[in-house]
């Protein structure tokens, strides 16, 4: 199988360190032509014809957000690039960034014409220093080609929770990086109090090529609902970890076995992540789902960031479940009492497994608090926090059960 | 907190990230963020310290306590813990003679825990000051800890 590049299309081919090389694979003429265009017209191919859905986990269609913002008055308004990638798993943001820089300021300067910014900032996480780097060196470069809208870099700190869209907003602000409640949506009020675009680095890099090429174009790849190219990244147990760019269309099995190579070490497939760690376990005969957001809704995952943690028959799923509940420890904001306390005690229930101190009751009890944080979270990270949990209870309960047993022959063996 | 950094953050716009990026030249210059330097950044900038200090402890980038030369980040996302992290942390450990967490006595290395860095093509990964090292084996760690002594 081959590979289908829109956001990837330059990388390898060009300099990512050059202005010229950018611009003699064609770079910066889509915002020649989207700024020839009347905003609402550039704002409907991207809408209607494209539908192209953001490419940071949601899937909301990038059009109707831009009308958003474009509709809202204001004297000012900004547009962001959500690029804090720190999804486990992820690193297509990465990929794009290090690669082919300019594409991304392409598409926030047609996306700032498009709603009316002056100033376009791109958040960068604290683990991509060189990144950023890059980044202020191509807006350098590219001064002239983007002006009148004002490109800045800020990079993060290190909280995985700032890439949800509203603490992004906070962080920049200068404040915690804690989510706040929506309504009003970003669009309306954002940057300080101010209508504001965010998008994925992904979507982003995909904009030129649709305002070049044409939104039909772009609706003629992948599926009808989720148009368009999708990223993926392999991690895990599987032979060629990397990433690859495919049109939504394509099965699950054929990302891990025809780009993947298959399960590494001759082994057999136990379990597969789609989407990072708030990602559910799919099983072996989930495979033949396509990669696109609502195949994947129908079976209980979600597409989320693309990322593909392979697992092999030798994992012990109450162990990745631990270790995928100890990052959200780890990376909650502690805002609301849910998630601060809730992902506490799901670590310390989870625990048990791997201490050979878990009662056949921890399971209900993983259960109904998993219910409960997935009810009562204030936002999107501690509602994620049950999605792998259950999913590897629902699938691989034995696992689980199998440590219980565990438990008895140890303490009869010990007394 | 010296004159020169005065102005440095003197070129530094509040609006759109610029109390972080105060707070990290700070930290670069002064090696962690002191209680005087959070005051004297509250004092620059006009905010309230409580401000200043609330932002400051959110992020894992930031330290408020003096940390080593060399931070040392083991990576401990599921990806990099299926591939061997735990054997990595216990060779740094050991070759470093100081359990996670800790600074070592010559004050040279802090070793901590980190959540993903976004190279999971290569994992199991460590960060040195921010530099990634991917597809690490406890084989490899001494010539690498060797360029930062």
């Amino acid at each position: 199988m081959k590979e289908f590049r829109v956001a990837l299309r330059n990388a390898g081919n060009i300099d990512p360190h050059s202005l010229e090389s950018y611009v003699a694979a064609g770079g910066y003429q889509a915002l020649d032509m989207a700024r020839a265009m009347n905003p609402e017209t550039l704002i409907g191919e991207i809408e209607r014809s494209g539908r192209l859905r953001g490419r940071g986990g949601a899937g909301f269609n990038t059009g109707s957000k831009w009308k958003g913002a474009f509709k809202t008055p204001a004297d000012q308004k900004y547009i962001v690039c959500n690029a804090d990638e720190g999804e486990p798993g992820t690193y297509k943001d990465r990929a794009i960034l290090e690669n082919d820089p300019h594409t991304v300021l392409e598409g926030m300067a047609i996306g700032a014409y498009a709603i009316g910014a002056s100033e376009a900032i791109i958040y960068c996480r604290a683990e991509y220093p060189h990144v950023a780097g890059l980044l202020r060196d191509a807006i350098a470069q590219a001064k002239e080609k983007l002006m009148p809208v004002s490109f800045s870099v800020c990079v993060g700190a290190g909280a995985y929770i700032c890439g949800e869209e509203t603490a992004l907003l906070n962080s920049l602000e200068g404040l915690r990086g804690e989510p706040r409640l929506k309504p009003p949506y970003p669009t309306v009020a954002g940057l300080n109090g101010m209508p504001t675009v965010i998008n994925n680095v992904e979507t982003f890099a995909s904009i030129p090529v649709i305002v070049e090429k044409g939104a039909w174009w772009y609706s003629s790849i992948g599926s009808v609902e989720y148009t368009g190219t999708k990223i993926f990244t392999l991690s895990g147990d599987v032979v060629n970890r990397g990433y690859f760019e495919v049109p939504g269309n394509t099965l699950i099995r054929e990302l891990i076995y025809d780009f993947g190579g298959g399960v590494a070490d001759g082994r057999q497939l136990k379990a597969v992540q789609v989407g990072g760690n708030s990602g559910a376990f799919i099983t072996p005969e989930q495979l033949d789902t396509p990669f696109n957001l609502d195949a994947l809704a129908e079976i209980g995952a979600s597409i989320g960031s693309g990322s593909l943690f392979v697992l092999d028959d030798t994992r012990d799923m109450s162990e990745i479940a631990l270790q995928t509940t100890r990052f959200f420890r780890d990376e909650s904001c502690g805002k609301c009492t849910a998630c601060r306390e809730g992902v506490r005690r799901m670590s310390e229930y989870l625990e048990r497994f791997q201490n050979c101190c878990a009662q056949e009751e921890d399971i209900g009890r993983i259960l109904s608090l998993g219910e409960y944080m997935k009810a009562a979270s204030f936002c999107p990270l501690g509602q994620s926090v049950p999605v792998p949990v259950l999913s590897a209870i629902n699938y691989f309960r034995s696992d689980f059960e199998q440590r219980i047993e565990a438990k008895e022959v140890a303490l009869y063996v010990t007394c | 907190m010296s004159g020169a950094l005065t102005g440095l953050l003197d070129k530094i716009k509040l609006e759109n990230g610029g109390l972080l990026e105060a707070l990290r030249l700070v930290q670069e210059h002064e090696g962690y963020l002191s209680e005087q330097s959070i005051k004297q950044i509250s004092e620059h900038f006009h905010l309230p310290q409580a401000q200043v200090y609330e932002t400051g402890t959110f992020y894992s980038y930031l330290h408020l306590e003096p940390v080593g030369q060399h931070v040392i980040r083991v990576c401990e996302s599921a990806p990099c813990h299926v591939a061997g992290a735990a054997k990595i942390v216990a060779e740094l450990e050991r070759l470093l003679d100081v359990k996670m967490g800790d600074t070592t006595k010559n004050g040279r290395f802090t070793l901590k825990f980190t959540q993903c860095v976004g190279q999971c093509q290569g994992s199991p990964t460590i960060t040195i000051d921010g530099e990634p090292y991917t597809e690490l084996t406890p084989e490899k760690l001494p010539p690498i800890l060797a360029a930062y002594q």
